[in-house]
């Protein structure tokens, strides 16, 4: 709870924030321009502005703008702004020298390649691209000579490798912490803690996408789906962003699940939305970045490829081209902690470098939107909120280090048996679950399930179900891992994700394991 | 509210070095006993009445403030206090959250009044065994400084609000009584516009007598009676 000074700290800053935006510019012409509505008097002109600010929605627009801003981690006045970004010394520093290699990766492959980082696009070539935009899948360029900047096996490796100064490894402290490979000491949740904060999630609790499905007897299934899908569209006719991410966490239903998202994440589509995406587009078609081959690559190699996402492939490219080139982005981790790999053209920083495998968290978006500058904003929100912690260095809880030290603590204290027998063969549970965490399962699980799941990251605002889910992974399939005798049969019987239903595992390993 | 960080500056004290109490004999036992006493001598002569206490943390758990306090008024001898016990800084000693935090200890969340302080001594704990060292850094105290009797205490509410700076009026009328001229003239026309059937309005002048036509907008009504002049 705040105390008097922290929350009149807390106003001031939102204040500061929301000052100048457009949110507050709309408010003031609203307000202006209900001064002609009759039932407004000037005896009373203040109270009834403002009660028509509240009946037309805008009071409730200006709540979620406000909520929103919370998200945001307070401000100690003592402390400067790279703490707040990430309060430990270490991390920052292993953050930036990992961002400085990946940089130094592309400026090499630039150098060795005699690709330039960034050039102008011959009036002709751009001509082509605009003619082009809705298709750019057909193009088939040469890419062999390109490679990916950096895989996520290569991100765990620096994670494994990550040490604190202060802190005492000799060995006959903390035995369980040499079984794992993470050695730092975060705090993480334990199943106790996640039953209290996930209790939505109970066993007694419906689940949209368990308990609608058809094998329940149809008079039981009509009054749940139709009391949740009621439920759903009064959130979404009242544009309740709280009231949307709090419904989130038992499941969205399909037809309403890209509005609920959209309202979660504040995502609007309003004309400067769509603005800010055709300037970022005309950017493409004037500059060619070396980034985009990448980009290409990338999603040759792992989108294209996959069977659900095949289709998708134009709009990828569309979202994808357009997100390396928006400097918005990086203005937003002024505030959050840890900031993702970028390149620069000739000294302006351009976005986010891709690594292998990124073109996978736009591709499940796409079954929810289907306008581009709509598909763009709600990617960009969930990328700033969760996707960027997964792959930075960082403390936070949600960060993909919190996250792979809650996966090896939960395997090592529920399921010490397999854990034991894994180490035993030579295999650490984190090289094999590490890849599912680092896409949040893109790719790996059924699109329907995953898309689920992501309900849930987004209803309690935390990656932390990732972990969770990993874990449960691992215990529904432990009689078949405790009979594997080599890391090849290991990863085998984690091939394939596809048939799992990820509630049912959830909840069983959050409640029903024994304690 | 009185004074912010921002405008005050903090006391000007001696930290001596800290000391890490050990167990067992100094020479041959190092172990640590996880607690580390830190003195904090405020300028001689010169009692303070602290504000707030701010530091950076380093891996310290728990941290407990004793103050050393002479009254002025009375001959007593001055006595120590405990200011704040065991607060913790970590929310769990082994792991990272709350390591290297920067804190705030304010005068209300201390058990005592800081006034008339001579000495602060702080107590930091860490049981854990994870850590090589703990400290706690860049330790500041900021003295409390009476309210300025002009400003209100409404005088954080206008630091929120960023008021606008009202441009030079010279030769111009006051904008206040403009606006309340117009608004009387406003709310004049809402009366008549309820009460149709009483007196026109012209909005230019007309002339003293009645009988001669009106020299006026076609917003009058022409129905006799009083006519109400504004002026000139």
């Amino acid at each position: 709870m705040l105390t008097g000074i922290e929350l009149s700290l807390t106003i001031a800053q939102i204040i500061q924030r929301l000052r100048g935006s457009h949110l507050h510019s709309q408010i003031e012409r609203q307000a202006k321009e209900c001064l002609h509505q009759p039932d407004v008097k000037l005896e009373s002109l203040k109270e009834d502005v403002r009660s028509f600010l509240k009946t037309s929605g805008w009071e409730r627009k200006l709540q979620n703008a406000v909520y929103r801003e919370l998200q945001l981690p307070p401000r100690h006045p003592p402390a400067p702004p790279e703490h707040l970004k990430e309060p430990l010394v270490y991390m920052r520093k292993a953050q930036a020298s990992w961002e400085k290699r990946v940089l130094k990766s592309l400026n090499s492959m630039s150098t060795e390649l005699g690709v330039p980082l960034a050039h102008m696009r011959p009036a002709a070539e751009q001509k082509e691209l605009t003619n082009k935009w809705n298709e750019m899948g057909t193009d088939e360029p040469d890419l062999s000579r390109f490679r990916p900047v950096y895989a996520p096996k290569d991100f765990l490796e620096v994670l494994i490798g990550l040490r604190n100064p202060n802190h005492d490894s000799s060995e006959d402290i903390s035995v369980r912490s040499h079984w794992g490979l993470i050695q730092v000491p975060l705090n993480v949740r334990d199943i106790p803690h996640l039953r209290e904060a996930y209790s939505e999630l109970n066993l007694t609790s419906g689940q949209m996408g368990i308990d609608d499905h058809a094998l329940i007897h149809p008079a039981v299934l009509c009054t749940h789906s139709l009391f949740c899908l009621h439920v759903s569209c009064v959130v979404v006719m009242e544009e309740d962003s709280a009231a949307a991410q709090q419904y989130s966490r038992q499941g969205c239903p399909t037809g309403l699940r890209a509005d609920l998202w959209a309202l979660i994440l504040n995502a609007t589509n309003q004309p400067q939305d769509v603005m800010h995406y055709e300037q970022l587009k005309a950017g493409v078609i004037q500059h060619n970045l070396l980034v985009d081959n990448l980009i290409y690559k990338d999603v040759k190699l792992t989108a294209s490829n996959d069977d659900y996402y095949f289709v998708f492939e134009d709009f990828l490219y569309q979202v994808l081209l357009c997100f390396s080139r928006d400097t918005a982005v990086l203005e937003h981790f002024k505030y959050n902690s840890a900031t993702p790999p970028k390149s620069y053209i000739q000294g302006e920083i351009i976005s986010v470098i891709p690594f292998h495998g990124f073109s996978m968290y736009v591709a499940p978006l796409c079954f929810l939107y289907n306008e581009p500058s709509k598909l763009y904003n709600v990617f960009r929100e969930m990328y700033i909120r969760y996707f960027f912690r997964l792959h930075s260095i960082s403390s936070h809880a949600s960060g993909i280090l919190s996250l792979c030290l809650q996966f090896e603590r939960l395997l090592q204290t529920h399921l010490p048996q397999l854990f034991y027998h894994l180490r035993q063969i030579g295999v650490q549970p984190l090289r094999l679950a590490f890849k599912w965490m680092v896409r949040a399962f893109s790719g790996y699980l059924s699109t329907d399930q995953l898309l689920l799941l992501w309900d849930r990251i987004l209803g309690y605002d935390s990656l932390e179900v990732v972990a969770v889910l990993a874990a449960a992974v691992f215990a529904f399939r432990a009689e078949n891992l405790m009979e594997v005798t080599s890391l090849a049969s290991a990863e085998a019987v984690l091939a394939d994700l596809s048939t799992l239903k990820v509630m049912p595992l959830i909840q069983v390993f959050l409640f029903a394991t024994a304690m | 509210m009185s004074g912010t960080p921002d405008d005050t500056k903090p006391v000007n004290f001696t930290v001596k070095a800290p000391v890490y109490l050990q167990i067992g004999d100094a020479k041959a036992d190092t172990a640590h006993s996880g607690v580390c006493v830190v003195d904090v001598n405020l300028p001689f002569g010169k009692p303070v009445n602290i504000e707030e206490v701010t530091f950076k943390n380093y891996y310290t758990a728990y941290v407990t403030v004793r103050l050393l306090r002479r009254n002025p008024e009375q001959e007593a001898p001055a006595k120590w206090c405990t200011a704040v016990r065991d607060l913790p800084l970590m929310d769990n000693p082994h792991t990272e959250g709350g390591s290297q935090d920067y804190y705030t200890i304010h005068r209300t969340q201390m058990q005592v009044e800081p006034d008339h302080v001579v000495c602060a001594r702080l107590i930091l704990r860490q049981p854990s065994l994870a850590w090589l060292t703990f400290s706690l850094e860049d330790i500041q105290i900021f003295p409390h400084t009476e309210p300025d009797p002009e400003k209100e205490v409404s005088d954080w509410l206008s630091d929120l609000t960023l008021t606008d700076q009202h441009p030079d009026l010279e030769g111009l009328p006051d904008p206040q009584t403009v606006s309340s001229s117009i608004q009387q003239m406003w709310a004049l026309t809402e009366v008549m516009q309820t009460n149709q059937t009483t007196a026109s309005i012209g909005r230019f002048d007309v002339s003293e007598t009645h009988s001669q036509p009106h020299l006026s907008c076609n917003e009058c009504v022409h129905d006799g009676g009083d006519v109400i002049t504004f002026g000139r």
